[in-house]
C-alpha cells in the first residue's frame, strides 16, 4: 500500500512509538490526525510535522473516556477526510511501579481495560463502518509480548493486550469480506517513557529506538500482511537500513 | 402516525412498509427483509455523513454600550447549525438558525422567537469558550444567519464538539446522546440532523445485502435542519446542501442502470445529491457539489429508481418529496395504512420502501412479500439471515481468511480504490469452523462458537505463520 495521501489516525501520538510512527508515516506521504491527551508535547509534535511539510492535525482526547470517541472519529474525518488507517497505539500500564494482582485495585484494572481494550474497540467501531462501506481500510492495534507471556506484575496490562489481540482477530474475521484489514503488532521492548516507568532499571542501550520499530510497521503497511496477523517487530533494523 | 419516542435498542428492528408505486400494492414487512426484496446487481446508496452536535447554547453579546437593552432572558438563544456555508470555499463560515430561549421539551414551532439579530452582532457560545460574529442575515428569514467563528481547523472542531449537543426533538422521552444519531457507517460530520433513513442499517443487514449481491454504495450529503420554527423558512427547506459523490458510486450506479438493475436511495438526501449531480452535469458525475434542487412530484428522476425512507406525515415537507417516487394518492393510502397498522414515524421510527419490483427476476428473488394481497398485514417474525446468505457469507470469509491484504498498489492518492485480495499460501481453516464463528449464525445452537479447545499455543505460536489453525 502506498501511504501517500492516506488519512491516518494515530492515538497516543504525542510521544514514544506513536510520535515515531507519525514521523515515519508522514515521511511516506500520509496525512495525519494525532490523538493524545491535550499537552504541549502533542502540539509540539504536530508543529514539527507541519514544519517538515506533513499535513497533520492534533486532537486532544482521552481514549478511556467514552464520550470522547464519537467526537474524535468525526473530527478526524472532518479535518483529514475519510479515514483509511487507524493505529490504536495509546495505552496505559496502570499504576506504576507495577504490582501483583493481589495488590491491584479493581478500579485500576477497569481503567486499564477502558484505555487499552474498550477505547480501541469504541474508536474502531466509530471508524471501521465507514471503511467497510468504502471497501477498504486498515486498523493496527499495538500489542505487547505481555499479551502472550505471563509476567508477574503485568496482570492488568497483559490481560488488556491479550484481549486486544483477540479483538483484532475477530474484527479481521468479521470485516475481511468488506475489505478492512486488521493487524496486531508487538513492537518489542523500546526505549520509551512507558518502558522506563515499567522497568526503570533497564539499560536504554538494550532497547530498540521507536523510530526503528516505526519503520518496520510502515513497511508492513506498504507491503501488506495477512489480515488478523499478530506480527512481532524484529529487534534488528530493516534490511535496507543496514545496507544503506 | 405516532412518533417513535426513543432510539431503538437494536437499530435494525424496524418495520418496513413496502409500496409498489406502479401497482399501488402495499405490504407489511420488517427492515431485515430488505435483502430478499433486492436482487444481485441492485445498488443501495447510503449517505455516510456523521451527525454534528449542531445545537449550541449562546448569549447575544452587546457590541457597543447602550446598543441593546436586551434582558438576560432575551439574550439567551439556541443556535442550530445548518451547515457550512456552501458559498464559502474555505469552510470557515456556517449558516445557522437562531431560536429564542427554551429547550428541547418545547416543540420547535412553539419556541420563543429570537431577539433581533443584525450583521456584526457577536454570540458567546458555551460560556464564551467559542465566539461567532454574524456576517449575514438571510432575506428569507431573520432567523437564518451566516456566522464566522473566532477559530478554525482542529480548534474549531474541538470547540464545536465540546459545546454542542445533537439537535433534540420534543417528541422523545429523553435528551439524545450524540452516538444515538449516528449511522453504523458514519464518516465526515456534514449532517446537522441524522440522515435518519439509514439509522436502521446494521452491519448484519448490510452484510446480508452484500452477500446477496446487492452493491452497497456511499456518498456524503450535508443533511440540513428539518424545522426552523418559522413557517416561511420551513417552506424554503431544504436549503442548498453540500454533497460529495465517490467515483466508485457513480460507476456502480452506471453499471446497474446499464444492466437494468435498480438504484435505491436510502433517504431523500441521497436522492437530492444524485439527482442534483445528474441535473448539473447532464450525467451523474463524481465529485463535490451543492444541491439546490427541490424534489417534488414534478421532478422526473434520472439517477434513482426507488427510495427507502421514514414514514412521513402528509403535513411534513418530506411528504411532498416522495411525490417524485409515487402518485400522491398512493402515498396517502400508504400513510393511512401505516397509521392504522401502528407504524412509528420520525427519526427513530419505521421505514418505507417505495420501489417497483424489478422488471424480471428469478422467482426466488421475490419470494416475499409481494405475493400477498394488497394491504394484507402479516405478522411475520423478523427474518434473520437466510441459510443461503450465511452459506455465501462463509464462502467469502473462507477465501478471505486465506488472503493477503495488499491494498492500493496503484499508488493513487485520490479516490478510494478497493483493496486487492491476493491469495497467500497460508493454509485455510475448515469452513465449518468459520461458519460456527459467524456472528449471525443461527442462535438456536447451544454453543455458537463450538467447544473451545484447550489452548496448546505457546507464546511463540502467535506469529504470522502459525496464528491461523
Amino acid at each position: 500500500m502506498k501511504l501517500t495521501g492516506r488519512n491516518v489516525v494515530i492515538t497516543g501520538a504525542s510521544r514514544g512509538l506513536g510520535r515515531a510512527l507519525a514521523f515515519e508515516l508522514g515521511r511516506r506521504g500520509a496525512r495525519l490526525v494525532l490523538v493524545a491527551r491535550p499537552s504541549a508535547e502533542l502540539d509540539r509534535t504536530v508543529a514539527e510535522l507541519c514544519a517538515a511539510g506533513v499535513e497533520a492535525w492534533a486532537l486532544g482526547a482521552d481514549i478511556g473516556d467514552k464520550h470522547a470517541i464519537v467526537p474524535l472519529a468525526a473530527q478526524a474525518a472532518a479535518l483529514a477526510g475519510p479515514v483509511d488507517i487507524l493505529v490504536n497505539n495509546a495505552s496505559t500500564l496502570g499504576p506504576t511501579p507495577l504490582r501483583p494482582l493481589l495488590d491491584t485495585e479493581c478500579e485500576d484494572l477497569e481503567r486499564v481495560l477502558d484505555v487499552n481494550v474498550v477505547g480501541p474497540f469504541r474508536l474502531t467501531k466509530a471508524l471501521a463502518g465507514a471503511m467497510a462501506l468504502r471497501g477498504e481500510g486498515v486498523v493496527v492495534n499495538i500489542s505487547s509480548d505481555a499479551a502472550v507471556a505471563a509476567y508477574a506484575g503485568w496482570g492488568s496490562y497483559g490481560a488488556s493486550k491479550a484481549a486486544l489481540d483477540h479483538l483484532t482477530r475477530i474484527w479481521a474475521e468479521e470485516l475481511c469480506e468488506h475489505g478492512v484489514g486488521f493487524l496486531s503488532i508487538d513492537p518489542g521492548e523500546m526505549d520509551t517513557a512507558m518502558h522506563a516507568a515499567a522497568l526503570p532499571e533497564a539499560d536504554p542501550q538494550s532497547l530498540a529506538p521507536p523510530a526503528q520499530v516505526a519503520r518496520h510497521i510502515a513497511a508492513w503497511l506498504e507491503d501488506g500482511a495477512p489480515s488478523g496477523s499478530r506480527l512481532i517487530t524484529p529487534s534488528a533494523p530493516l534490511a535496507q537500513e543496514v545496507t544503506s | 402516525v405516532s412518533p417513535a419516542r426513543a432510539p431503538r435498542a437494536e437499530r435494525d428492528r424496524a418495520r418496513l412498509l413496502i409500496l409498489d408505486p406502479r401497482s399501488g400494492d402495499l405490504h407489511d414487512g420488517e427492515l431485515l427483509d430488505l435483502p430478499g426484496l433486492l436482487g444481485p446487481g441492485d445498488v443501495l446508496v447510503v449517505n455516510d455523513a456523521a451527525t454534528l452536535p449542531a445545537s449550541l447554547g449562546a448569549e447575544l453579546v452587546a457590541t457597543s454600550p447602550g446598543q441593546r437593552a436586551a434582558s438576560q432572558d432575551e439574550a439567551t438563544i439556541e443556535l442550530r447549525l445548518a451547515g457550512i456555508d456552501p458559498e464559502d470555499e474555505e469552510g470557515e463560515r456556517w449558516r445557522a438558525v437562531v431560536f429564542g430561549r427554551g429547550d428541547w421539551r418545547t416543540r420547535t414551532e412553539e419556541r420563543a422567537a429570537p431577539p433581533p439579530i443584525t450583521v456584526g452582532d457577536v454570540l458567546a457560545i458555551a460560556a464564551a469558550a467559542l465566539r461567532a460574529t454574524i456576517v449575514a442575515v438571510s432575506a428569507e428569514s431573520p432567523r437564518l444567519v451566516t456566522l464566522a467563528f473566532d477559530r478554525r481547523g482542529a480548534e474549531l472542531w474541538s470547540a464545536l464538539y465540546r459545546a454542542g449537543r445533537p439537535v433534540q426533538y420534543s417528541h422523545l422521552e429523553e435528551a439524545l446522546e450524540l452516538w444515538s444519531v449516528q449511522t453504523s457507517y458514519a464518516s465526515r460530520p456534514w449532517a446537522v440532523e441524522a440522515p435518519s433513513a439509514g439509522l436502521g442499517l446494521s452491519w448484519r443487514l448490510l452484510g446480508a445485502l452484500r452477500a446477496r449481491g446487492v452493491v452497497v454504495a456511499t456518498l456524503t450529503h450535508g443533511a440540513g435542519l428539518s424545522a426552523t420554527g418559522d413557517p416561511e423558512l420551513d417552506a424554503a427547506l431544504p436549503l442548498p446542501e453540500r454533497y460529495d459523490i465517490p467515483a466508485a458510486t457513480v460507476a456502480a450506479i452506471d453499471h446497474a442502470r446499464a444492466n437494468g438493475r435498480r438504484v435505491i436511495a436510502v433517504g431523500t438526501t441521497v436522492v437530492r445529491a444524485l439527482e442534483a449531480s445528474a441535473r448539473a452535469h447532464g450525467v451523474l458525475r463524481a465529485g463535490t457539489g451543492v444541491a439546490e434542487l427541490k424534489l417534488s412530484a414534478r421532478h422526473r428522476l434520472v439517477a434513482v429508481d426507488g427510495l427507502l425512507t421514514g414514514i412521513h406525515d402528509p403535513s411534513e415537507s418530506h411528504f411532498a418529496l416522495l411525490g417524485a417516487f409515487a402518485p400522491r394518492a398512493l402515498l396517502l393510502a400508504a400513510w393511512h395504512h401505516a397509521a392504522r397498522a401502528g407504524y412509528l414515524g420520525h427519526e427513530f421510527g419505521d421505514v418505507m420502501l417505495v420501489a417497483a419490483p424489478p422488471a424480471e427476476q428469478p422467482a426466488d428473488h421475490h419470494h416475499h412479500p409481494h405475493q400477498g394481497t394488497a394491504l394484507q398485514s402479516r405478522n411475520k417474525p423478523p427474518l434473520g439471515p437466510s441459510s443461503r446468505s450465511v452459506a455465501s457469507h462463509t464462502a467469502v470469509s473462507a477465501v478471505c481468511s486465506n488472503a493477503s491484504l495488499a491494498w492500493l498498489r496503484d499508488g493513487s492518492t485520490e479516490g478510494h480504490t478497493a483493496l486487492t485480495l491476493i491469495p497467500s499460501p497460508a493454509s485455510s481453516r475448515p469452513s465449518a469452523r468459520v461458519s460456527a464463528r459467524m456472528p449471525d449464525a443461527p442462535r438456536s445452537t447451544e454453543s455458537p462458537r463450538g467447544s473451545p479447545s484447550p489452548s496448546s499455543d505457546s507464546p511463540r505460536a502467535f506469529d504470522t505463520r502459525t496464528m491461523r489453525p
